[in-house]
């Protein structure tokens, strides 16, 4: 048998998280060292698939099924194809990095690392699993740490409040997303929840157009889809940092991600009808968001509004119904994780000193943090498709994809346009940020303020090195997630 | 090897050493200050070698053997679907040409910059972000396509806005940083989405596949765009053009440009002279073929007609203000913008060559009155208002001649200077093609001698007006070298692209280089655009007097008698009110704040606190709140009508038929439970299905 390397990345975490219940109450650091060490293999072995992946055959790789509940059709089927890969790398990055940048807690940390790895478990899960059963099962498994890390770690004003909100919106988003998952189990009649088998199946075109938009919905709300999304600023600021930089780095790539699976790729024509109506909600993520942060003062809520309009580029690339498009939507998926978990690791370094978020209390921390100020220039340009950083080349092929896409809509040109807007309120929004908090004169009272660890710097140059690497040589990125898109291409047939 | 290999490499390595440079410095070197401008000039004396070797190579084969064997090298970097994004380089006479003085202003800046960043405590960090600058408009010339161009041209966005904002400590200088960095990006943005229509139309953005070939240029020429009543060309023409006028400042997206003076005085050069306007020209310089095709005679495409509008507006508009501000570098911001409107009008009008020619002139001159005005500013112990100055002549005798020359060449002094040539040309083609387009440049040249013999007598002549100016003392050598080497182009560069029908001169030449060399850039189309086919004295005398009159008025009102420390400017006095206008740039900052600024910033506020807080989160809160009223309900049926008289009956069932499902499903098995969920979900799903 081969070495399933799939199912190892995504148990290691779970197997840290089981040793680290099993330490002694009173330990600090051991929860620390055994995290590291679960989430680095899985880091380790996720580069290890990205390296081996074979992107001239494409399709699914690393495939392992093992039968699971026979009498439905379901097994434990995982396996990823280029985008797939991709997810999987940025997952293994930066649940690695959230370990790093969270030694500092010290309030009951065998709980709060056993959970976070219990998280990246279900997000892996999330990515890699072919079998929509599972799949479901491992993204409720995401929900439920998360509740729990931030009512127990989050920020006490917001935390019991943020923590419902977040938790109720996406359970409900994905009810309704798992009653059209068995809509399709059942009309299909397959009796099979197997993903690649179902890809083969075309259902009927009215069954397609009924279903599409409550599953590819009930999933967009975890990519928090406009005007679904205001659980995410919310939960954002009151998650503690490493759950706010996977909340927002993959947990929202698992909605897009599934929502383009099993609503795009699943119901085709359902796509092709809905979607040029339901784009119009993704161009408001991104102008709306972008507005919001361009006047909201707390360093987090800036920072989950971005987040709020990356996701409705990442939406509109998907919306594209193109190879181009798609491919723009997976390579922003992935830009847009490490970035935004990029600037909540910055938030947490400057708000975990200072304990305070409103940027204009802020002021010169780029002489106490300078590591922080540069990952957070660094962070900041990728954000607003500063070419040399890997955000460009998302923006880029997502802005192509979308103007070519008028033929399914005379209008795409127009949201491409009008989403253009976005770019330069980026820019705004972060600068200003980035003026208000790093530059200008520093306070006294934080004159002698402990500096960046060690660790955090690590993390930070780790994700830096990706989004300049991926910029400056794209063709590290694109061929792997191009492959990817070609193999599902075909799935949208014939316009 | 040949030698075209060799030149190949050698134009692939160009825009390297000084990215090594800023690479180096930031992160090693940034402590040491005399090994970072050392190793920045070193790496920028490298790429100047390397371009100038280029260039000298290339004239050598002729402008039309470049431009029919352009040197070329290609590689692949972004496969999206079936194409491929390539990275690669291209000379053709456009290219050597801009090369040439990019290479050689960039170098006199660095060198100058020893002595005008002195004592810096951000010294080393400068130089890298000079040297990044420099990076990117190497690299934007030499690009062989429109992605690889933008690339460039936004690291210089990126540069500018960090250079601006050098001094950040200053409130002033960090605001101005933003606003140039968002306004020219404004125009950015546009000008991608020009890229991606012209990406999605014709499947490539190389120059070569894209300007050099009819077939795709007719293609384009002919299909309507989105837009109706535009072709496709003109759509796409029209938002790149959009790019230029932010990158440029261009009305209406020219006021970041003079606030940019905040930065320290190379960058201005940098900025102004060297690198970033004169990119955001070179651009439509570059595109022109596509902006000019389908057009017929005389009567331009859409962008041309929107290039020759707002840049004889801007032309006109910029040179007013000009002459009625204080700030030396101000002055020179305004004369910027005012003298890039002059190639964008002349590109309008179809005068392809003079557009270019006046590009390169206007680089060394500019560079070197933004140096010599950095001059002044250091030997005058950082006074900038030329209301407090006066008197510098002697005390800066290299500064003052050579400030003259650039001042000349600027004003457009006949013969002598480079500046008339190039000016001359344009004005020469509006002459022949577009009365009004003529009749407003020609006012602007007026204007603009008039405003720099202001500057110069305000400067130099007559005695101190202010403290700094009485102790002012001339600048060490590494200041004014660059600026007798740039007074030199200053001068003599025009003599490369003198009209061959010009009266005794053009006999004595006898071969216009420059229209022959760089009009070979784009071929076949040179010999169809129109314009005069002879010499014509008319426009030529107006020029002439516009120069000398402007230079004439000038003297009269500050040269004849000097201001006294004090007084009032006497232009003030004679325009009243127009004056204030004029000194506030007709508030147009003032007038964007509230059309522009102040709305988005309510409107924003207004979606974040109504919408936002109010409505979505009010919808939900809602919800919520019927939830816990639907439970205190519950649990009052619970506890008395349930609790109360229907349950203590019923339990005893409830509890009997509990017993005996529990041995059914409660069988231990966690499959079974979970098929139980499933049977849940799936009577959810019938219902949902009949409901709906």
């Amino acid at each position: 048998m081969e070495f399933p390397v799939l199912s190892v990345i995504i148990f290691a975490p779970a197997v840290a998280a089981v040793l680290i219940l099993l330490l002694p109450k009173d330990r600090q650091t051991e929860p620390k060292v055994l995290a590291a060490a679960g989430s680095f293999i899985s880091f380790v072995l996720a580069i290890w698939i990205f390296l081996a992946y074979d992107r001239g055959a494409g399709g699914y790789q690393f495939v392992e099924k093992v039968p699971w509940f026979p009498a439905i059709g379901s097994s434990y089927h995982v396996g990823v194809n280029g985008m797939g890969v991709m997810l999987v790398l940025l997952n293994g990055i930066l649940l690695f990095c959230a370990v790093l940048i969270s030694w500092r807690i010290d309030e009951r940390p065998r709980e709060f690392f056993a959970l976070l790895l219990l998280m990246g478990v279900g997000v892996f899960g999330a990515f890699a699993l072919l079998d929509l059963l599972l799949l479901v099962l491992f993204y409720e498994l995401v929900l439920f740490p998360i509740y729990l890390l931030i009512v127990n770690w989050g920020w006490k004003p917001l935390r019991e409040y943020g923590a419902m909100k977040l938790t109720l919106y996406l359970l409900l988003g994905s009810l309704v997303a798992v009653v059209g998952i068995l809509a399709i189990f059942f009309t299909s009649g397959l009796g099979t929840f197997d993903m690649v088998e179902l890809e083969g199946v075309a259902l009927p075109v009215s069954f397609q157009r009924t279903w599409f938009l409550p599953i590819f919905l009930g999933f967009a709300v975890l990519a928090s889809i406009w005007p679904f999304y205001s659980w995410s600023p919310d939960g954002y600021a009151a998650a503690p940092t490493a759950v706010s930089m996977l909340h927002a780095g993959v947990l929202k790539n698992v909605g897009a991600f599934t929502a383009f699976r099993v609503a795009v790729l699943l119901l085709p024509e359902g796509a092709r009808f809905w979607m040029p109506y339901v784009v119009f909600l993704m161009v408001m993520n991104v102008v709306y968001a972008t507005f919001v942060a361009l006047v909201h003062t707390d360093f987090k809520y800036i920072i989950g509004f971005a987040s709020v309009a990356h996701l409705g580029v990442v939406l509109m690339g998907f919306a594209s119904l193109n190879e181009l498009g798609w491919s723009g939507a997976v390579t922003m998926m992935f830009a847009h994780g490490i970035i935004a978990a990029m600037t909540f690791a910055v938030v947490g370094m400057v708000y975990d000193r200072t304990h305070i978020r409103e940027i204009k209390q802020l002021g010169g921390m780029v002489q106490r943090l300078p590591w922080a100020a540069v990952g957070f220039i660094v962070a900041g340009l990728a954000s607003m498709g500063m070419p040399g950083f890997l955000g460009f080349i998302a923006e880029v092929q997502v802005f192509l994809g979308l103007w070519r896409a008028a033929d399914l809509a005379p209008w795409y040109p127009v949201i491409a346009i009008i989403s253009a807007v976005g770019i330069v309120g980026t820019a705004a929004y972060t600068l200003r940020a980035l003026q208000y908090v790093f530059l200008g004169k520093l306070n006294p009272k934080y004159a002698d303020l402990p500096g960046t660890s060690t660790l955090d710097k690590v993390a930070l140059v780790l994700m830096s090195a990706v989004l300049i690497l991926g910029g400056v040589f794209p063709f590290l990125v694109t061929p792997i997630v191009q492959s990817g898109v070609q193999s599902v291409l075909a799935l949208l047939g014939g316009a | 090897m040949t030698i075209r290999q060799l030149l190949e490499i050698l134009t692939v390595l160009i825009p390297l050493p000084p990215f090594l440079a800023f690479a180096f410095i930031v992160l090693f070197f940034n402590r040491w200050k005399r090994l970072s401008h050392s190793i920045a000039i070193g790496a920028m004396a490298l790429s100047f070698l390397m371009a100038q070797i280029v260039f000298w190579t290339v004239i050598g084969w002729g402008g039309e053997a470049l431009y029919e064997h352009p040197i070329a090298v290609q590689v692949p970097w972004l496969p999206s679907g079936d194409e491929v994004l390539s990275m690669g380089v291209m000379v053709d006479p456009l290219t050597a040409i801009t090369l040439f003085f990019v290479s050689i202003t960039c170098l006199a800046i660095f060198i100058y910059s020893v002595g005008y960043m002195h004592g810096d405590p951000r010294y080393s960090r400068f130089f890298a972000y000079i040297s990044l600058f420099a990076t990117g408009m190497l690299g934007l010339t030499v690009a062989d396509n429109l992605l690889m161009l933008f690339i460039f041209w936004e690291i210089m966005g990126l540069c500018s806005y960090l250079l601006i904002g050098f001094w950040f400590e200053k409130p002033s200088a960090y605001r101005a940083a933003i606003k140039a960095f968002l306004t020219t990006r404004i125009g950015d943005v546009i000008m991608l989405l020009g890229i991606a229509y012209l990406y999605s139309q014709t499947g490539t953005l190389s120059f070569a596949a894209i300007l050099r070939d009819e077939a795709v240029l007719h293609e384009l020429a002919v299909t309507p765009s989105v837009i109706s009543g535009l072709s496709v060309a003109a759509a796409v023409g029209l938002l790149l053009f959009a790019g230029t006028v932010g990158k440029s400042a261009q009305f209406p997206l020219h006021v970041w440009l003079p606030d940019a003076m905040e930065g320290p005085t190379p960058v201005s050069a940098m900025i102004h002279a060297a690198t970033m306007v004169s990119a955001g020209v070179y651009m439509v310089v570059r595109m022109f073929p596509l902006l000019a095709v389908g057009m017929e005679g005389a009567v331009g495409t859409p962008p041309m007609v929107a290039m020759a509008i707002i840049g004889s507006f801007t032309a006109f508009f910029a040179a007013t203000i000009a002459v009625a501000q204080d700030d030396i570098k101000r002055v020179l911001a305004y004369s910027t913008i005012s003298q890039l409107a002059y190639m964008v009008a002349a590109l309008g009008i179809g005068a392809y060559v003079a557009a270019a020619f006046h590009l390169v002139t206007h680089a060394f001159f500019k560079a070197l009155l933004f140096l010599g005005s950095g001059s002044v500013i250091i030997g005058a112990h950082h006074e900038q208002d030329m209301m407090e100055m006066g008197g510098l002549r002697k005390r800066m005798p290299v500064t003052f001649w050579t400030f003259l020359i650039g001042g000349f060449a600027l004003s457009g002094f006949p013969i002598l200077t480079a500046g008339f040539w190039s000016k001359d040309e344009i004005l020469a083609y509006a002459w022949h093609l577009n009365p009004v387009v003529f009749w407003v440049l020609a006012a602007g040249a007026l204007l603009t001698a008039f405003y720099t013999m202001r500057q110069i007598c305000l400067t130099f002549l007559g005695e101190p007006r202010g403290e700094h100016a009485e102790h002012a003392h001339e600048t060490p050598w590494v200041m004014t070298g660059p600026l007798v080497v740039l007074a030199l182009f200053a001068l003599f560069f025009g003599f490369v692209g003198v009209p061959e029908e010009f009266p005794v001169l053009g006999e004595l030449i006898g071969y216009n280089w420059f229209h022959h060399f760089v009009g070979a850039t784009v071929g076949e189309l040179l010999h169809h655009l129109p314009g005069p086919e002879s010499f014509n004295p008319v426009p030529l005398a107006i020029s002439v007097v516009a120069a000398l009159g402007g230079l004439t008025l000038g003297w009269l009102v500050y040269g004849r008698r000097p201001l006294k420390a004090g007084e009032t400017d006497p232009l003030a006095r004679w325009l009243g009110p127009v004056h204030t206008v004029l000194k506030n740039k007709y508030y147009i900052d003032e007038l964007y704040h509230f059309v522009f600024i102040r709305p988005t910033v309510w409107l924003a506020g207004a979606v974040f606190r109504w919408f936002d807080r109010g409505l979505i989160d009010g919808i939900l809160h809602g919800i919520a709140r019927l939830g816990e009223i639907l439970g205190i309900a519950n649990r009052w049926v619970h506890t008395y009508v349930i609790d109360g008289g229907v349950v203590d009956g019923s339990a005893k069932v409830v509890g009997a038929t509990g017993r005996e499902l529990r041995q059914v499903l409660q069988t231990g098995q966690v499959q079974h439970y979970l098929l139980q969920v499933l049977m849940f979900l799936c009577a959810f799903a019938l219902l949902y299905i009949l409901f709906f």
